[in-house]
């Protein structure tokens, strides 16, 4: 089986206007980077990006160039704003969110990851106790008032728990360490993070690799995502990046 | 303006890690708690960061930084021997899971119940969507919870309160107020007083604390 594709351009043809992509990444740590370059170069519109923990304020540059060529909808994300409010006010992303121009759709972390999880496995819904007591109860946390739906919720052992959907992006893009030509991937350090599970949860992942390496050249105990999940594989160059100061 | 002068935000720190036991799992958040680091040099505790990383080192400086290699705040840190990394939802297996013994977090308001608000500044504007990051979970699972903060707002407002009036993180999670002024514990039957800066009174506290404190037996002045 080979899963190699040439280059990032050919990895994302088939993405159209209004698809939901993964975007793997926490803060700058395992950004597909060179993904997002070829998704701005390319315009697709109308775009839902589906995050873990900012990896767009990770990758600003991207960010503001997806913002001024109007590419995104929508932004669903735990930490989705820069922590300084007056670095937030400058930024054209936050503008555009305050706007309503652009959807942001906020999730506790533990369970945005479960969201994606469980994606991967097949589960249709979740319940966590969350979130009870918080807004995070009441309704989607989100700047667009109609799309605040109600949540279900049911007290379990004593305790109030929320149901949660789980979430499956059309595609992901995840950034690897290391891969082969079947898809089995490996991170390296904090820049794993949400890249697997990412890579569990979508219809069509797309991995971009630092190094790619023929089948039997990755240690078999040490892949961390088996090529199962992994539907292409890029092989980009390692890029030196400045660690996002929020 | 503050009324009271207390402790310097390193030194509420330093009070934290005192009260942190060897041989625990530990995650500390942004603002106050991040600085408890400083002061588990040398101490069998082990640092979680949500980002998947058990057993963090110290801030990477200069040469050591790896762009790979971040905290949860993101910041570049350090490898030390028995560092382990994973993936995110392990990570929030071991936060929501129970797993975490202490767990550390500033608060822009705390209440007798101990119900706390960290997430969302209403100041800030953005109609009820902020940073949640990973504070609701970490509120769930810690066993044991932390607030670190100062005892008023810069213009001297009470962060301690009846009610919350920004939104809350999570309802009944706090067991213990660490502040410039004092310790303070989160009981049954109201906060408890336990120690206290020196030169200043209980009525002192109490003037700048909106629940009525009870007063522990053994109260002591902050020992550092």
């Amino acid at each position: 089986m080979n899963k190699v594709v040439t280059d990032v351009e050919e990895a994302i043809a088939d993405i159209e206007d209004g698809a939901t992509i993964a975007i793997g990444g926490f803060f700058a740590a395992g950004v597909p980077r060179t993904l997002l370059k070829a998704l701005i170069a390319k315009g697709t519109k109308n775009l839902t990006l589906a995050c873990g923990s900012g990896p767009l304020l990770g990758a600003v540059g991207e960010l503001n160039a997806l913002v001024k060529n109007s590419q995104l909808k929508k932004v669903i994300d735990s930490y989705g704003l820069f922590r300084s409010a007056t670095k937030g006010k400058q930024d054209p992303f936050e503008q555009r969110v305050r706007s309503g121009e652009i959807e942001l759709e906020i999730y506790p972390m533990g369970t945005l990851s479960e969201k994606y999880r469980a994606a991967g496995v097949g589960i249709p819904a979740f319940f966590t106790p969350v979130g009870s007591g918080s807004l995070v109860e009441e309704a989607t946390l989100t700047n667009i008032g109609s799309n605040r739906k109600r949540k279900e919720t049911r007290v379990i052992d004593g305790r109030t728990c929320l149901l949660e959907y789980a979430l499956k992006p059309d595609f992901a893009f995840v950034h690897a360490w290391k891969g082969d030509s079947e898809g089995n991937l490996q991170y390296r350090k904090t820049a794993r993070n949400f890249n697997h599970v990412m890579a569990m949860a979508a219809k069509v992942t797309i991995a971009e690799v630092e190094q790619l390496v023929e089948p039997g050249q990755l240690d078999p105990d040490a892949v961390h995502t088996p090529g199962i999940f992994v539907q292409r594989v890029v092989n980009v160059p390692r890029i030196a990046f400045s660690i996002t100061n929020l | 303006m503050k009324q009271f002068e207390g402790l310097p935000r390193e030194i509420i720190a330093l009070r934290v890690a005192q009260e942190i036991k060897d041989n625990s799992y530990v995650n500390l958040g942004i603002g106050i708690p991040t600085l408890v680091s400083n002061w588990l040099e040398g101490r069998d505790v082990l640092l979680q960061s949500e980002i998947g990383m058990l057993k963090t080192g110290a801030l990477a400086e200069g040469e050591q930084v790896d762009q790979d290699l971040i905290n949860a705040s993101s910041q570049p840190v350090t490898e030390i021997p028995g560092t382990a990394y994973f993936d995110i939802c392990d990570s929030f297996g071991m936060i929501r899971g129970g797993y975490m013994d202490v767990t550390v977090m500033g608060a822009f308001q705390v209440t007798e119940k101990g119900d706390f608000a960290s997430w969302l500044n209403p100041s800030r504007g953005l109609d009820g969507i902020g940073n949640i990051g990973g504070s609701m979970d970490l509120a769930v699972g810690a066993r044991q919870l932390f607030i670190a903060m100062e005892h008023t707002t810069n213009d001297g407002q009470p962060k301690i309160v009846r009610t919350l009036t920004y939104p809350a993180t999570a309802e009944g999670k706090v067991n213990l107020i660490f502040t410039d002024l004092a310790v303070i514990e989160v009981t049954p039957d109201g906060l408890l007083l336990k120690e206290i800066y020196p030169g200043l009174t209980p009525k002192d506290i109490q003037s700048v604390t909106e629940p009525k404190l009870l007063i522990a037996k053994d109260l002591k002045e902050i020992e550092l």
